[in-house]
């Protein structure tokens, strides 16, 4: 047992501290030849710490010092030394999660940056159109709300993918597996739910910025080649499923029958509306006299037609929801746990194509 | 307010709508799908028109366009409708007022 020396050494990193008591434990039992299977473990640790420093040595025993007057008994040091752990061990894991969380809003911060650069670039091109000297209010200020809350939408909607893959391989293996109808039910319902939850998310980032849903950007390319009105057609998921949910009866296959057409008619009535909008904003922004400086009026108008765009999206939404609604509602259980696996499946594949097709091998050059 | 009940009551089929509106436009034309010719009160071009608009939402429209009355019944906006046609409930109640072509 190395003798102690009355010399204070102030401690270097906290998170080592509790080796160093280790180590010191270890000393003393290996000294009071304490057959405690714990001290295995603690005499490993004192071996390195023994490969230390001088410096190191020297805290060690000033650390020993001190508690060496504490204990008195080999199992309160044991427990005391268990308790040591534990608090250090929860600390580095606060440590830690202070670290993930700084390093979470600092990628979130870098996102919302990004978005904001590529926007100023953006409206740089708008602006250069434009003549000197006219100093307009509103062009120019990016909203930096609306980008935290486009760069949130994207987290979620990773999040929101993963858990509907998650989904889909329990739905298959469920319905191989020949399990109650009842249990099937929760299947059900819970992914129902998941499409819900993407309307409800995306119902939010609409109202920060409308033309990043409609544009369709945070979709892979095969699925935005299908977009309308910032997501799927419902007449087209009734075209994925219906084929994958024989047999029907009579009865249902009217009420789908009825359902297509109802959709389709829905479909139609609020494309030619869109229509009118993009008729109404163009005609808005190209009117008056293009020999004035000044368009703010023509913008300033058109930027209020543009509101009805967020009305328009949430609508379609809600065609999407009430098309998933009725087809619940006209299928058994088990039909709708194959229609969701289906229709889940379908876009999966749509995703995977947008892969394929983005690494395929490019063309050969004609000579 | 009497003028948007007597109006709503006067006709089958009643459409309180804004002529600048294209979200009224889109029902619109769903009616012209469905074979029926709504009676149409553009609210824009009322004088009375703010006065209707807050009628309408008192009556628990939340457009307040477009709102449709069928029957002078208050049936909603844009989403009422829309889930009432999918779930099959809207053709119903638009029979005794589809034009025969």
């Amino acid at each position: 047992m190395n003798s102690p020396t009355p010399q204070f050494v102030p401690s270097r990193l906290g998170i080592y501290e509790p080796i160093h008591q280790i180590g010191i434990w270890g000393e003393n039992f290996k000294s009071n030849g304490n057959p405690n299977t714990s001290t295995s473990v603690i005499v490993e640790v004192d071996n390195k710490l023994e490969n230390e420093s001088e410096t190191t040595s020297h805290e060690m025993l000033t650390a020993s010092n001190t508690y060496e007057q504490e204990a008195s008994k080999p199992i309160d040091k044991i427990q005391r030394r268990l308790a040591q752990n534990r608090e250090a061990a929860r600390k580095s894991r606060l440590r830690k999660k202070a670290y993930v969380q700084q390093l979470e809003n600092s990628r979130l911060k870098l996102i919302q940056l990004e978005q904001e650069l590529q926007r100023a670039r953006q409206q740089g091109l708008y602006m250069g159109g434009v003549l000197e000297g006219s100093h307009i209010g509103f062009s120019g200020t990016v909203n930096s709300e609306d980008s935290v809350g486009i760069a949130a939408f994207e987290m979620e909607y990773g999040r929101w993918v993963d858990v509907q893959h998650r989904q889909i391989c329990e739905l298959r293996t469920t319905l191989n597996a020949h399990i109650s109808d009842i249990e099937l039910r929760i299947l059900v319902e819970s992914g129902i739910g998941h499409y819900f939850e993407l309307f409800r998310m995306k119902s939010t980032v609409a109202k920060a910025d409308v033309f990043y849903v409609i544009s369709g950007v945070w979709k892979t390319s095969a699925e935005r080649f299908f977009s309308w009105i910032g997501g799927f057609r419902p007449s087209e998921l009734l075209k994925v499923l219906v084929p994958q949910l024989d047999p029907l009866t009579e009865q249902q296959i009217l009420e789908v029958c009825n359902l297509k057409q109802s959709c389709q008619q829905a479909e139609d009535a609020l494309s030619q509306g869109m229509e009118k909008l993009q008729e109404t904003v163009s005609s808005t922004v190209a009117g008056g006299p293009v020999d004035e400086v000044s368009y703010i009026p023509q913008v300033a108008t058109a930027m209020e037609k543009l509101e009805a765009l967020v009305s328009f999206v949430n609508q379609a939404d809600h065609l999407r929801q009430e098309t998933l609604q009725q087809m619940s509602r006209i299928l058994t259980t088990r039909q709708a746990a194959r229609g969701l696996l289906a229709l889940g499946e379908y876009f999966h594949r749509l995703r995977a194509l947008s892969t394929l097709w983005a690494t395929r091998p490019p063309e050969p050059s004609l000579p | 307010m009497e003028k948007v009940t007597s109006l709503a009551s006067e006709k089958g089929l009643v459409l309180f709508s804004k002529s600048s509106c294209c979200m009224c436009y889109a029902v619109k034309i769903l009616f012209q799908e469905l074979g029926v010719t709504p009676m149409v009160h553009e609210i824009d071009q009322d004088p009375e028109g703010w006065e209707m608009e807050k009628a309408l939402k008192r009556l628990g429209c939340n457009g307040p366009v477009p709102a449709i009355f069928i029957g002078g019944k208050l049936v909603g906006s844009t989403n009422e409708v829309m889930s009432l046609h999918l779930s099959g409930g809207l053709l119903p109640m638009l029979k005794p007022y589809q034009t025969l072509c």
